[in-house]
């Protein structure tokens, strides 16, 4: 599903954020990604959702090279993969129903079925009671559950998650790690990267360690 | 059906963001507004002008008045010259009293001419020359002026051409006028969007992310640029048919004077539509230019 082949990817002024890195994901595999941060957990993500390319190596997403994407083929990509940010990205000026329901209006759904996958996937996080609330009236825990709803509403092939449990305690970083389990086992690809031994411990699973921009592939931990 | 509901979405979604910012929306569609009914007013002169001008007919002519007390004889020896003349189509002539009874129909100056105590007008010849060009007409002139039996040689498709002249100076500047309002109107656009894109930039962002094509982020821009256009066109049009319901009003008050019937036409239904649609073309076209030079700086990091 994701293939990473002696991917290298340097900033403009000399920096590398990743050096040589090679690994495979199969279909329905979840990953964990670790490192401090500025190992290059972020870049790597980034390259998976097509938003850089890398300067050299390839990087194959569902058989697609991002290194030669064309830009009109990015949106399509896309649609196939779930982002959740540890920032949230979700927009104030609507409420959650409305953020939610976004991908599927992209991606040009009935609004009669959109509503009701908008529904089961606001059910799936535990946010059904708050669909007309605007996102700033939600906890932290809440805006990332409701960032996980964006991402899944489409039924994505990839969820990638970029520290997703990075601002929750720890009661928080559970709920949302059971949520991440149950996608996993419905046949979700994920990747989520985290720097919390906590998460590992508690939910072992394969996992991708950086250390300043090489990969050393970890057995499970 | 399914692409016109999306499309129907958009435009909903974007006459939501006109009412959200009431003020600005509105002084926008009045800048527009005024920038185009300053042209379209102008056409609409040009045509009223015209159309009064198409009614006095424009074959070029020559009158030649003679002086009075001719015999009948002299009048026939003259005609068959003027007939003989290979510069002259047609001659028709017209006598002292046929042209005082032409004069009395005429309404305004019926009373004037009946308290006169004799005929004032002298005998005339109408002359149509063979070419109308401007050089054989002049050259007609200039020899028909040097023949001893005419009093007055008037050339009449001099004040047509001058009208005709200046008519299409008239033209001409509605033309700069116009291009350079509707220029005016792109950039009015242009701007308006440029600063929508900015505001919104965490929205594209995000968008982009989940996957939206940039048609799918285009396309509300694009649907705001074409509406506000569409409604500055609507304010041309109610600031002109309004300016020319007053203009009328009074001008009415005017030409009854001169017992003309000389009005301004108000705008027709074609000249609407297209007032409309050029309006709503030329804001989709500035929304379009603001588009696609601000969006693809707003890429995801």
């Amino acid at each position: 599903m994701i293939r990473f082949g002696q991917v290298y990817k340097r900033y403009p002024g000399g920096h590398e954020a990743l050096q040589d890195v090679s690994f495979d994901v199969s279909k329905g595999e979840m990953v964990y990604l670790t490192g401090h941060s500025g190992a290059g957990k972020s870049t790597l993500l980034k390259l998976v959702a097509a938003i850089e390319r890398p300067t050299s190596g390839s990087v194959l997403i569902n058989g697609q090279n991002i290194r030669a994407i064309k830009r009109e083929a990015i949106p399509a990509l896309r649609r196939n993969i779930g982002l959740i940010f540890q920032d949230h990205k979700l927009l104030f000026d609507r409420n959650a129903f409305e953020n939610v329901v976004l991908p599927l209006q992209i991606s040009g759904f009935d609004h009669r079925e959109a509503a009701k996958r908008v529904r089961a996937a606001l059910d799936k996080v535990g946010l059904l009671s708050r669909e007309k609330a605007n996102p700033i009236a939600l906890s932290g825990g809440e805006q990332q559950r409701l960032c996980i709803a964006r991402a899944i509403v489409t039924r994505p092939d990839i969820l990638l998650a970029d520290e997703p449990t990075g601002n929750l305690d720890a009661e928080y970083a559970s709920e949302i790690l059971n949520i991440f389990k149950s996608f996993h086992q419905v046949g979700v690809t994920l990747l989520i990267s985290t720097h919390d031994q906590n998460v590992l411990q508690r939910f072992p699973a394969r996992a991708l360690h950086l250390s300043h921009g090489v990969l050393k592939d970890g057995a499970d931990v | 059906m399914k692409i016109l509901h999306e499309h129907l979405l958009v435009l909903l979604a974007t006459l939501r963001r006109l009412r959200l910012t009431p003020g600005a929306s509105l002084l926008n569609m009045i800048i527009i507004g005024i920038a185009l009914s300053l042209p379209v007013g102008a056409y609409v002169l040009l045509k009223s002008v015209q159309q009064l001008a198409s009614t006095v007919t424009d074959t070029p002519q020559i009158s030649a008045f003679l002086d009075a007390g001719k015999s009948s004889s002299e009048l026939s020896t003259l005609k068959n010259k003027l007939e003989n003349n290979e510069r002259i189509a047609k001659v028709e002539f017209i006598s002292r009293d046929a042209a005082l009874q032409q004069l009395q129909k005429s309404t305004g100056v019926a009373d004037m001419v009946g308290d006169l105590p004799k005929n004032p007008l002298p005998d005339a010849f109408i002359i149509y020359p063979q070419t109308t060009d401007a050089d054989a007409m002049e050259a007609l002139y200039q020899e028909l002026q040097s023949w001893q039996q005419f009093d007055q040689v008037q050339l009449d498709s001099a004040w047509i051409k001058k009208l005709d002249a200046l008519l299409n100076l008239g033209r001409l500047a509605t033309g700069i006028l116009a291009t350079t309002l509707s220029l005016a109107l792109i950039a009015i656009t242009f701007n308006t969007i440029r600063l929508q894109i900015l505001t919104r930039r965490d929205e594209i962002e995000v968008t982009k992310l989940i996957g939206a094509s940039d048609g799918f982020i285009r396309r509300p821009f694009l649907y705001f640029g074409l509406l506000q256009g569409l409604t500055g066109g609507l304010v041309a049009w109610l600031l002109v048919s309004a300016s020319l319901w007053l203009l009328n009003g009074s001008l009415h008050n005017l030409t009854q004077l001169y017992a003309s019937d000389f009005h301004l036409h108000p705008l027709s239904l074609p000249d609407s539509l297209a007032l409309l649609i050029f309006s709503g073309y030329l804001g989709w076209l500035g929304a379009w230019f603001s588009v696609s030079q601000h969006l693809w700086q707003i890429e995801p990091r």
